[in-house]
């Protein structure tokens, strides 16, 4: 970003936000954005590596390399439940938002925090607490009904755990709100002079677009939730067919969080490509508009969505043609943002560190993710589909491969802002290599899984389904063996990295404008901004 | 770091260009909140919305058997309380701490009383059984096989025995409305919702109620006066939202069934 006056005075490099204050306390009650970005890291970091622990056991079981079966069938429906519901509710929501968002939001927009500081200190420990609070129902009263709790099995048949499930999750969706909140006030009122609207990166855009889905979804899954406590505590009935309710309800309210929630994972995911894709083409971004539009547009179109999650649930034909044209909607500004992506790197000096590795494997999984997405839009089709593999293959291709890429490419981006060291590119680029190869190896075969019939959620299945179930729990050791080496890359480049530049990858944006690791307050004088932000040439 | 010094000058938070600015900030900011609040209670009514279309008659009958009258004497006591929340608001801007102060006391006191009358509606509908869902059950043992079917309910023992009725302050008419309401299946459904939608709501007057405290406090220490006095904007706001909400619940239960 040409931006006028944004000195980094170097003589002062030694002091910075990491140590601004030193010991555990300081961290603890730190009022710093970007320190409060590093601890939803280092927290989600731990719970991702639970949640994949239990991945790790439903595959293991289901490659039947035995002839005992490895976990019994009681089990194997908790492993799943605690998989998704750490994975989903722990780890892909609040990852990039929380983590990478609050690092970089506020710096990007040239201001000195987020407009509520505590607030954010606030939401952290909001989402502790309700970590916490569904962890222990993993100590006191397992859940075996899924991570999408559905009635009446959750009400009237399994444990009083799903209150504790459900109670971490109402917990977290605050603190989930409160973070959505935060941005969006620092979006509007702590640009820096010259940081028009049309002048604010990409990345921001898609927070922004991101907290607005935030605010306006969570709400309902916290009613939701509630309800299903009270369900659960009082039997009010609401849900509960025996006593009036309607089951079905129960899911057109959690998917209409829920569906939305898809659109919190994936946005901010696609705010990273978008900086990602432009830094390493050394080249404007195109279609600038097009790009910061299309991620308010998808947050729009994702609230009229939520229907195609119950196309067999008995709803009228007419509503399934609508939910469906609306789904197949969602496409047009994702293929806008892909198109424009493509268009950049066209003809642009395109370098393949590890982070363009991540942003490519991105546009690579998110594609098949969202091809495949169309089929299950189209009722026809997906009523073969419906509780299949495919649509387990289909949602871990956007989930994981679209979100995770993105944050693995966002850590390795943003790594030298953040501690002023430099990651291995190799080693970057093993853990790539390792998790693009395995998570291809993983759930492609799972789509063909899918198409042949094999329900998804099954402990066990029919004998023809063994041999790519078991090439699909090889893929899965070779996505956490890449992670494992990623992991291994961060903690190096921690410990033992090279010193960074105040700039290694020659971007524009101004989070690269101040030192590495930045000062306390980020700038040493608030920056003027007086043209676009990737300003490149 | 946000407070008035004893001077009276205000100190914004160094991230802030100015005060103006930090109370824009913070204005924005409790008004995105309080969309989410309407919004949690959005999904309430919407079920409302549905199974009154579903079970007309349940509703119709249930909401005779509320008593509108304790609805209406609340209503009016969070009407008050918001006029004295907002006259509040507009003394701490003038510097009257001492006036705020009272006014702050009396929301306070009329949000009590709001829970007091409530206190009374619950505890006769504990005493009578029309109490959402597995409560509503006669005897324990009745509950337990799962065979509701095969139990007479709570209230219809009750009604049986006039002795417990009068020890219960259960009118003759209000018996006939009893009879109404448990002659019609699904009954339980309309408590469900009366009990979910006026108990999020009387946890939201508790918290309002604490919070109003904190301003009160706030208030008294001088903390906020005429240069700073979001808080206290921020928290009478919240309690507005609070009474809207009230607004709307008292005639769809009360009222309209």
């Amino acid at each position: 970003m040409s931006s006028a006056h944004t000195k980094t005075e170097h003589g002062h490099t030694d002091h910075n936000y990491l140590n601004h204050g030193s010991g555990i306390w300081s961290w603890m009650t730190t009022l710093d954005h970007k320190r409060i970005g590093l601890m939803y890291f280092a927290t989600v970091a731990t719970l991702f590596l639970i949640g994949g622990f239990f991945a790790l056991g439903i595959r293991l079981h289901l490659a039947k390399f035995g002839a005992e079966p490895l976990l019994d069938p009681d089990t194997y429906n908790k492993f799943m439940t605690f998989h998704g519901a750490i994975m989903v509710f722990m780890v892909i929501i609040p990852g990039i938002p929380a983590f990478l968002g609050n690092f970089v939001l506020p710096i990007q927009l040239g201001a000195k925090d987020v407009a509520f500081p505590r607030l954010n200190l606030a939401s952290y420990y909001v989402f502790i607490a309700g970590a916490l609070i569904a962890a222990s129902s993993m100590v006191f009263n397992q859940v075996d009904t899924g991570w999408t709790f559905y009635t009446p099995y959750s009400t009237s048949k399994t444990s009083n755990g799903v209150i504790l499930l459900v109670l971490g999750a109402f917990t977290m969706g605050f603190s989930s709100i409160l973070t959505g909140l935060n941005f969006i006030v620092t979006t509007h009122k702590l640009r820096a002079p010259g940081m028009t609207m049309d002048r604010i990166p990409l990345m921001i855009w898609a927070l922004y677009s991101t907290s607005i889905i935030q605010i306006l979804a969570t709400p309902i899954l916290a009613i939701t939730l509630l309800l299903i406590g009270a369900e659960k505590t009082l039997g009010v009935g609401i849900f509960d067919p025996d006593l009036g309710g309607d089951p079905v309800l129960f899911q057109h309210f959690f998917w209409f969080y829920s569906h939305p929630a898809v659109y919190i994972m994936i946005l901010p995911a696609m705010g990273v490509i978008s900086e990602l894709i432009t830094a390493f083409s050394k080249k404007t971004i195109f279609g600038y508009r097009a790009i910061a539009y299309s991620s308010v547009a998808i947050a729009a179109v994702s609230f009229l969505v939520w229907g195609h999650h119950m196309f067999v649930s008995g709803q009228s034909t007419l509503a399934g043609i609508l939910f469906s044209l609306i789904t197949m909607f969602v496409g047009v500004p994702t293929a806008i943002k892909l198109f424009n992506w493509i268009s950049t790197m066209y003809r642009g000096t395109v370098t393949f560190d590890a982070p363009m590795l991540f942003a490519l494997g991105f546009m690579f999984l998110f594609t098949i993710g969202g091809l495949t997405g169309v089929f299950l839009a189209s009722t026809g089709m997906d009523v073969h589909f419906h509780d299949t593999y495919f649509v387990v293959a289909h949602f871990h291709y956007v989930m994981v491969g679209g979100t995770l890429m993105a944050l693995m490419g966002g850590i390795f981006y943003w790594f030298p802002k953040m501690f002023g060291k430099m990651t291995s590119d190799l080693g970057g680029r093993i853990s790539w290599v390792l998790i693009f190869t395995g998570f291809n190896v993983t759930f492609f075969p799972q789509f063909v899984l899918g198409a042949m019939g094999m329900p998804r959620r099954y402990f066990d299945y029919l004998p023809e389904y063994t041999n790519l179930n078991q090439i699909s729990t090889i893929g899965s050791w070779l996505i956490g063996l890449g992670f494992l080496v990623g992991l291994i890359t961060i903690i190096h480049g921690i410990l033992k990295g090279e010193k960074a530049s105040d700039n290694p990858w020659g971007a524009k944006t101004l989070e690269w404008q101040t030192s590495s690791p930045p000062p306390h307050e980020n700038f040493t004088t608030t920056p003027t901004v007086t043209a676009g932000p990737y300003d490149f040439r | 770091m946000t407070s008035v010094s004893s001077s009276g000058e205000f100190h914004h938070q160094h991230h802030f260009k100015s005060a103006e600015h930090q109370y824009a900030s913070s204005k924005q900011g409790i008004w995105l909140f309080l969309c989410t609040e309407i919004l949690m209670f959005g999904g309430l009514f919407v079920g409302y919305l549905i199974y009154h279309s579903l079970y007309p008659t349940v509703f119709k009958n249930g909401s005779e058997t509320l008593d509108w009258k304790m609805g209406a004497v609340n209503t009016i006591v969070l009407l008050v309380s918001s006029f004295t929340m907002a006259a509040a608001i507009n003394y701490v801007q003038r510097g009257l701490h001492k006036i705020a102060a009272i006014m702050l006391v009396i929301t306070i006191a009329c949000a009590g009383a709001f829970m007091v009358i409530k206190y009374f509606e619950y505890s006769h509908k504990f005493h009578v059984g029309t109490v959402p869902g597995k409560f509503s059950l006669v005897d324990p043992s009745c509950g337990a096989g799962g065979k509701r079917a095969d139990c007479e309910s709570k209230i219809s023992a009750l009604l049986k025995n006039p002795a417990e009725l009068e020890k219960n302050h259960v009118s003759a008419e209000e018996v006939s409305r009893l009879k109404a309401v448990i002659s019609q299946p699904k009954w339980e459904m309309f408590y469900g919702f009366y009990f979910v939608m006026t108990g999020l709501h009387g946890v939201h007057v508790v918290a309002g109620a604490l919070l109003i405290f904190w301003v009160f406090i706030k208030t008294l220490n001088r903390k906020v006066g005429p240069e700073y006095y979001t808080p206290v904007e921020g928290v009478g706001l919240f309690w507005h939202v609070v009474d809207l909400v009230w607004i709307y619940l008292f005639p769809l239960l009360y009222l309209v069934g």
